[in-house]
């Protein structure tokens, strides 16, 4: 119950240090999955609309790397950026690009597969009106993509809550650097086994209602969506 | 206009997955008429408005537009369920004719003029998706008229509307003939087709039974199916 009061007390009081942590995650998680959507979002839309060989698979395998581990994740992305790794020599291990990498690389497949199946019930609608209307491939991605924006607003806040609530990638690739590298999971993981709940306790309160906020922005738009454009 | 007449098909089949839906069909469609294509449920209506349109391709046989296998431009096809985009009326009939190829000024001035001959020229801000659905089928049908098309394919245009939403779509339709462009659609409403047809096109089981002008197939069909369907035997 201390520590409880003690967290809120760190909260209220606007505390440097937890502030510098949340604000890391924040803008960590932000970068990774705008960088990630750069390429989901694309091949996403390409996967609902067009016709190529191996796009079976490569939904398939999407799907499947929805539920990639993370900590799988940030070992990879330490084998890549480590010093003896293809990527060594841009000397990137344990600094935020690395873990903005690292969960870039976890979200990609999440932010496709959703983009995906959202694109793919509109192209379901749209398809024969698009061709109708004498669409090109290009012109009819571009029009399903603009008029399901508010779902994929909603795909890209699951990324972002996917991404800023996981411990294991940014842990490895990030190595949890006190005021470098210490972002609000690893720092509740490291405070708890310290035995420093009320630090660990305040960022646990702050990620929650972050993860809930997310959570009723993108539940706001597609009702606000569905009433005003349907 | 003159780049879509005659709309020939010879021996077109369409055979998706070893199921014949449509065998056999021969026909040409001149300048200027309006056909309506009746005929049970499954008897391929749908599917032989798609091939005319270009929207699908024949399994066998041959589909020309004035000549030659290139899908023409200057049509357009109005569906059962009007697709509307997530944007407003005026920039669902925009959009037509930005693919058309029409320039920005044009395009508005083209698509409020063609919504105002729909009668929703008051609308014309309206998020499309939340109008009604005989309000959408009326900017699906401004949309299509927009592109001053040679002719224009309904596929049970009225099918999900009201009755006054279905008086409505039949003037806009008769307008639109009026204003020069062919008509070819298909329909379940004999009262309808009896209105608006100059010729009826009668399908039977992916085959055409008889195309006969609209007065005579009332009184006497030519075909023993459309004689059973006109006495509602046939489902």
């Amino acid at each position: 119950m201390d520590a409880l009061n003690t967290a809120l007390g760190l909260v209220a009081s606007g505390d440097a240090k937890l502030l510098s942590i949340v604000a890391l995650s924040l803008s960590v998680s932000l970068s990774a999955v705008i960088v990630a959507a750069l390429f989901a979002l694309p091949l996403g839309a390409l996967l609902a609309v067009g016709h190529f060989p191996g796009r079976r698979i490569l939904t398939v395998i999407m799907n499947g790397f929805m539920g990639l581990p993370a900590v799988v994740v940030g070992l990879l992305g330490y084998l890549l950026l480590s010093r003896a790794g293809p990527l060594g020599p841009l000397g990137l291990l344990f600094t935020p690009p690395a873990m903005v990498f690292a969960q870039a690389v976890l979200v990609m497949p999440l932010l496709a597969a959703l983009t995906r199946q959202t694109s793919e019930d509109a192209w379901r609608e749209y398809e024969e009106q698009l061709h109708s209307l004498g669409a090109t491939s290009l012109q009819a991605t571009a029009t399903l993509l603009w008029d399901v924006r508010h779902s994929l607003f909603t795909v890209l806040l699951a990324g972002f809550g996917r991404a800023v609530s996981e411990v294991g990638a940014v842990m490895i690739v990030g190595g949890n650097i006190d005021g470098v590298t210490r972002v609000m999971t690893t720092t509740i993981a490291l405070e708890t086994s310290k035995g420093d709940l009320p630090l660990a306790l305040a960022l646990g309160l702050i990620l929650v209602t972050l993860v809930l906020a997310i959570n009723a922005l993108a539940y706001a738009t597609r009702e606000w969506a569905q009433r005003r454009l349907g | 206009m003159g780049t879509i007449f005659p709309l020939s098909l010879a021996g077109v089949s369409f055979i998706p997955g070893g199921t014949p839906v449509l065998r056999e069909v021969t026909l040409a469609i001149a300048q200027s008429s309006r056909i309506v294509i009746l005929g049970a449920n499954g008897a391929g209506k749908s599917v032989l408005i798609r091939l005319m349109h270009g929207l699908i391709m024949p399994t066998t046989g041959s589909i020309r537009w004035a000549g030659t296998e290139t899908r023409p431009g200057a049509q357009a096809l109005v569906f059962q369920r009007p697709v509307m985009l997530r944007r407003s009326a005026l920039a669902n009939v925009a959009y037509g004719l930005k693919l058309a190829g029409i320039a920005r000024a044009a395009r508005q001035r083209r698509a409020a003029a063609a919504l105002a001959r729909v009668g929703l020229a008051h609308l014309a801000g309206r998020p499309a998706r939340v109008l009604s659905g005989g309000e959408q089928q009326r900017v699906a049908l401004a949309r299509a008229w927009a592109l001053e098309p040679a002719i224009l394919f309904l596929d049970e245009p009225t099918a999900s509307l009201d009755p006054n939403a279905a008086a409505e779509v039949e003037r806009i339709i008769s307008d639109i003939h009026g204003a020069g462009t062919s008509i070819v659609m298909s329909t379940h409403n004999l009262g309808q087709a009896r209105r608006l047809a100059d010729e009826i096109i009668f399908l039977h089981r992916g085959r055409i039974t008889e195309r006969t002008p609209a007065t005579l197939f009332f009184k006497q069909p030519q075909s023993a199916e459309a004689d059973a369907f006109l006495k509602g035997e046939l489902p």
